[in-house]
């Protein structure tokens, strides 16, 4: 899932510091999981921001709202008549939602609420972690299932580097080696062959570097 | 608004199987707190979400007080240590706001402890009173706690004679 973590209070009253009537549009899926935009967060950051602006002086009158997923145009629609009747939309969505509304509704201005972080999941209870860098060219079949993409701070396609120090990461002391992790589970699973094939230089140019992607799937098109 | 005509109104959530029957028994015991607390029983301490002490506090509340069983001696085993992280949460939200995050206050109290109930709840009502009014007061936003008319400072005192006779009582209780 998409994690991302709310901005603070101060931040967010500079952001819609020009407007008098804020729609706060909380998403119901990854946000929700995360604890950062769902539903619940919503009524903690409207009574937050409203407290924050009398305290100002300022008037502010903020609406609440939490629609199913603000990335899709269907679920957006829901919001429709809120977005109409605000100054300005407020959401607390991750920057796909963010700019889904700022697309649909061209005239009215569309803010983040959220610092969308990575893709990850939830690790234990109340702590998130990467997972998933999103390059466009998954390698977690040759590695075990670990990515050395994401969780090794160098990136080693053929590591681990001479850093590693009793299987914590030299780049930072409180990670592991993703290296060290590779090891491991090719062991458990009885591949640690795979380590013996030297890997090429990975293809970059299906990640974000090479610009905005897209996906076609004419067998959908309508 | 003068200081000294400043009534604070706190809203206090206790737990059902700890601080909610410490208030039953301060009564029983005849004990004496300031009547500025409005209770709430709750189940559980850890039933309360950061949200319920935002709205309590944005519609006016001068203060909330979290009244939890003693850490290790929840009937839901750790409900009261959700709790103590959501208030912290709370609090350091408060501060963010530029409230002052001494409104927000969480305690450990037991059922059999009537007394330091009432003196914690005399103690939070003199702080409240040294912080002021809730700026949140007069906000425009429909507050229930606008339409509870504030107490006076004197205590109440209980204005009842035990029965004398076994006639005096209710059929009931005879």
């Amino acid at each position: 899932m998409i994690v991302a973590q709310r901005k603070n209070i101060p931040e967010l009253l500079d952001i819609v510091e020009k407007h008098r009537k804020v729609l706060l549009l909380g998403c119901g899926t990854c946000v929700t999981v995360c604890l950062a935009g769902g539903q619940r967060e919503v009524g903690i950051i409207a009574s937050a921001l409203r407290m924050a602006a009398k305290l100002k002086g300022r008037p502010l009158e903020v609406e609440e709202l939490t629609i199913e997923r603000q990335c899709d145009n269907v679920f957006l629609e829901q919001a429709a008549e809120a977005i109409k009747r605000n100054d300005a939309v407020l959401s607390v969505g991750c920057g796909a939602g963010v700019q889904a509304i700022a697309e649909r509704y061209s005239n009215k201005p569309v803010y983040a609420g959220l610092n969308t972080a990575f893709i990850g999941i939830l690790e234990e209870r109340g702590v998130w972690t990467e997972k998933c860098a999103a390059c466009g060219e998954c390698v977690l079949h040759l590695y075990g299932g670990i990515c050395p993409i994401t969780r090794c701070a160098k990136k080693m396609m053929n590591g681990p580097c001479s850093g590693s120090r009793e299987d914590r990461c030299e780049v930072s002391p409180d990670r592991p080696c993703a290296w060290q992790l590779i090891y491991a589970r090719l062991k458990e699973i009885g591949q640690l062959d795979r380590l013996k094939e030297l890997k090429k230089p990975k293809n970059w140019r299906s990640s974000l570097s090479g610009g905005t992607r897209k996906i076609i799937r004419e067998d959908h098109r309508v | 608004m003068k200081t000294e005509a400043f009534e604070p109104k706190i809203l206090a959530f206790c737990c059902h199987y700890c601080a909610y029957s410490s208030a039953d028994l301060a009564g029983v015991m005849r004990i004496q707190y300031p009547p500025n607390v409005r209770i709430i029983r709750t189940p559980c301490t850890g039933r309360l979400e950061t949200e319920y002490f935002m709205k309590a506090l944005e519609q006016g509340a001068d203060g909330v007080l979290v009244a939890g069983c003693l850490e290790g001696g929840c009937h839901f085993v750790e409900g009261n240590l959700c709790a103590k992280r959501r208030v912290n949460y709370t609090r350091d939200m408060l501060e963010e706001i530029g409230i002052e995050r001494e409104r927000l206050r969480m305690v450990n109290i037991s059922a059999a402890m009537g007394r330091p109930l009432a003196d914690t709840i005399t103690d939070m009502v003199e702080t409240i009173r040294k912080l002021g009014p809730s700026p949140m007061r007069n906000s425009g936003v429909q507050s229930p706690m606008s339409k509870v008319q504030s107490p006076k400072a004197e205590l109440r005192t209980p204005n009842f004679q035990l029965p004398t006779s076994n006639s005096q009582l209710p059929a009931t209780n005879r």
